[in-house]
């Protein structure tokens, strides 16, 4: 258990560094950090200073120590374009994200679940069919398709909902959520079924396999045989059952919807930190650009690292593997 | 003693490839399932009017002369307000719709088909060698698969698509983004082949015909690429079809987000996006046609691939 545990946290660090590594050359040598600070007629002299100030002149090494001392205490220096920290700009358009995200999640879980359950104990009902059917549609239709078919017919011939930004949202300091106005709650609706739209058919589907393979079992027939009601069974014995994958899947996950956030988010553009990186790239905005680039490289990690312990702690079988390999 | 065949039958000659293939499960179950039948079609009429966009195409969207900004948001030919000219209507810059998804379909298959060769001659290179090989170049090789597949391959793509957009900007070698693309996407696709391929060439590697090969002493090069590879090749195709379709969704979400072509390419992606600017203002035919093109096309390769893999390779269900 140790063993594995220092290999994965290992293995964490060397794609950290490998990423700082990429952020900071982008940072460094894509573009000149000092002619983005200085004015046009600035002298040499000017120049240098900066330069000095900025510690351009030090050992590539050292500066790369420094980038890397910065961004662990969450500096990633000055935007280009709109001329305020990073962690600033990063932390304005961080709950527009999350909320969006946690929304999509337990929409797809919400949903996903009692879908695959249906699905898992009346396999041949007209409802299930309709569900696979609609589920294939979901994974071969691109995202951002989706998202604009229900643009069109909810916003443009419906009339029913917004189509973009998040609507009113409440100042809570640090925080500003949508989810304390009816606005905002409206805001929300169609991009969440947008993000979510791909992980409901992945739950939906997953249940549905595990469901198949649990109501074979030997216990589910023990069960019957002890003249437990059907609710019982399918419920209290089967579903439990299936639900250690799902828990793992759902967490693996949440890195997907972050990466499909980005989408979403230029679709309905919704002021999330997706947005801003692609605005980023239109811009050049370098800093910008390479602290998305090491933020979601820390995500990825921290949630596969996280998801990996519960894996272990769930099942016992990988504890003996990890340590074996 | 020799065995003398019954003097009814004629002498048997082995039956040909053509005769092979005509009699083969693969083709009987081809014809016997309507939906693979549909796909099939779909994606041949798609893929050859794509590229036969110069000769089928009634304009060119590429000759900025012949635009007319007069001509521009007309609606499709069966509206009212449209135009005999643009059978599917116009777009805000007066190209004909129908022309630009033609060639827009090109570029796009065009640069799906260039990504998926790229990722697969990457991979199954570098499964093969991690394969055959073992040690501490195989380590080095899975353990990189092993971290890229923990990111989802649209962001490897984006990431890698973007940052050499900023990296290639005003520097002297220019933008080239249909060879961005194919990098980005290709680099981004990789890994499935590696690990198939790597999975495959680990029980190949200890099969008598190799240990021949190597007896004989080939080298190990020879023996990988012209004694392992080609009984690696069936997953591998199954893999590339399916990575097809992801590379056609690839290509077009970027071009939409405005990392991948530019506006002024042809491309189903910018093309979608154009016209999203116009979906509220009622405009429709600006998204829809494209937009029901890709479907389209991802769908019948999509159902291609599944049935491929079906038939070829039933462990990867």
């Amino acid at each position: 258990m140790l063993a594995y545990t220092i290999r994965r946290i290992f293995e964490a660090l060397i794609v950290m560094v490998t990423v700082a590594a990429l952020a900071f050359v982008l940072f460094r040598f894509v573009g000149d950090p000092v002619n983005q600070l200085v004015g046009q007629d600035a002298t040499l002299a000017e120049r240098e200073a900066v330069r000095k100030q900025l510690g351009l002149d030090d050992p590539v090494p050292i500066q790369f120590g420094r980038f890397i001392w910065k961004a662990a205490h969450l500096d990633f220096g000055t935007s280009y374009q709109v001329k305020q920290p990073v962690a600033t700009v990063f932390a304005q358009r961080f709950p527009a994200t999350f909320e969006l995200a946690m929304t999509a999640a337990l929409f797809a879980t919400l949903f996903g679940i009692p879908m695959g359950v249906y699905t898992g104990i009346h396999r041949d009902s007209w409802l299930s069919k309709t569900f696979l059917t609609l589920s294939l549609a979901g994974i071969s239709l691109p995202t951002f398709l989706i998202g604009i078919l229900l643009i069109w017919i909810f916003s443009t011939v419906l009339h029913l909902l917004p189509s973009f930004g998040r609507g009113e949202v409440v100042d809570l300091g640090y925080w500003k959520t949508g989810f304390l106005t009816r606005d905002g709650w409206a805001h929300l609706i169609l991009p969440s079924i947008t993000l979510g739209l791909f992980q409901l058919t992945l739950i939906t589907r997953l249940v549905r396999s595990q469901m198949l393979e649990v109501l074979r079992a030997d216990y589910i027939k023990f069960a019957r045989a002890r003249g437990l009601s059907e609710r019982a069974i399918n419920f209290g014995h089967a579903l439990k059952n299936t639900l250690i994958p799902v828990i793992t899947v759902i967490g693996l996950q949440v890195g997907a919807i972050i990466a499909f956030a980005l989408i979403t988010e230029f679709v309905f553009q919704w002021p999330g930190m997706g947005l801003l990186f692609l605005q980023s790239v239109q811009n050049a905005d370098i800093p910008v650009m390479s602290a998305y680039l090491f933020l979601v490289a820390f995500m990825f990690v921290a949630i596969n690292f996280l998801v990996d312990l519960l894996y272990v702690v769930v099942d016992p079988r990988i504890r003996i593997l990890g340590t074996s390999s | 003693m020799t065995l003398t065949p019954p003097a009814t039958s004629k002498p048997q000659l082995p039956p040909g490839r053509l005769r092979r293939f005509l009699d083969s499960d693969m083709l009987f179950s081809f014809w016997r399932s309507p939906l693979v039948m549909f796909a099939a079609l779909l994606a041949f009429v798609l893929v050859s009017s794509a590229f036969l966009a110069p000769i089928l195409a009634p304009h060119d969207p590429y000759d900025l002369r012949s635009l007319n900004l007069m001509d521009s948001e007309t609606p499709p030919r069966w509206d009212k307000a449209g135009d005999a000219r643009f059978l599917l209507g116009t777009d805000d810059q007066g190209r004909d719709i129908l022309s630009t998804i033609l060639y827009g379909m090109r570029s796009s298959l065009l640069i799906s088909l260039a990504s998926v060769g790229f990722a697969l001659v990457l991979g199954v290179s570098l499964g093969l060698i991690a394969g055959y090989r073992g040690g501490v170049v195989d380590t080095i090789i899975m353990r990189i698969a092993d971290i890229q597949l923990t990111f989802p391959s649209i962001l490897t793509a984006l990431l890698v698509d973007g940052v050499a957009q900023t990296v290639l900007k005003g520097t002297r070698f220019g933008i080239n983004h249909y060879l961005i693309l194919v990098i980005a996407i290709g680099l981004s696709y990789w890994v499935q082949y590696a690990r198939t391929v790597r999975s495959v060439t680990l029980v190949e590697r200890n099969k008598d015909y190799v240990q021949a090969a190597r007896l004989i002493g080939l080298s190990s090069r020879k023996i990988m690429f012209s004694h392992v590879l080609p009984n690696v090749l069936s997953p591998v195709l199954v893999l590339a079809t399916i990575n097809l379709a992801l590379a056609i969704i690839t290509e077009a979400t970027l071009s939409f987000l405005g990392v991948g072509l530019p506006p002024s390419e042809p491309s189903l992606g910018t093309m979608i996006q154009i016209g999203n600017k116009f979906l509220l203002s009622g405009s429709y035919w600006m998204v829809a046609f494209p937009g029901l093109t890709l479907a389209a096309l991802v769908l019948s390769v999509n159902l291609l691939g599944d049935w491929l893999r079906d038939k070829l390779d039933p462990r990867l269900r």
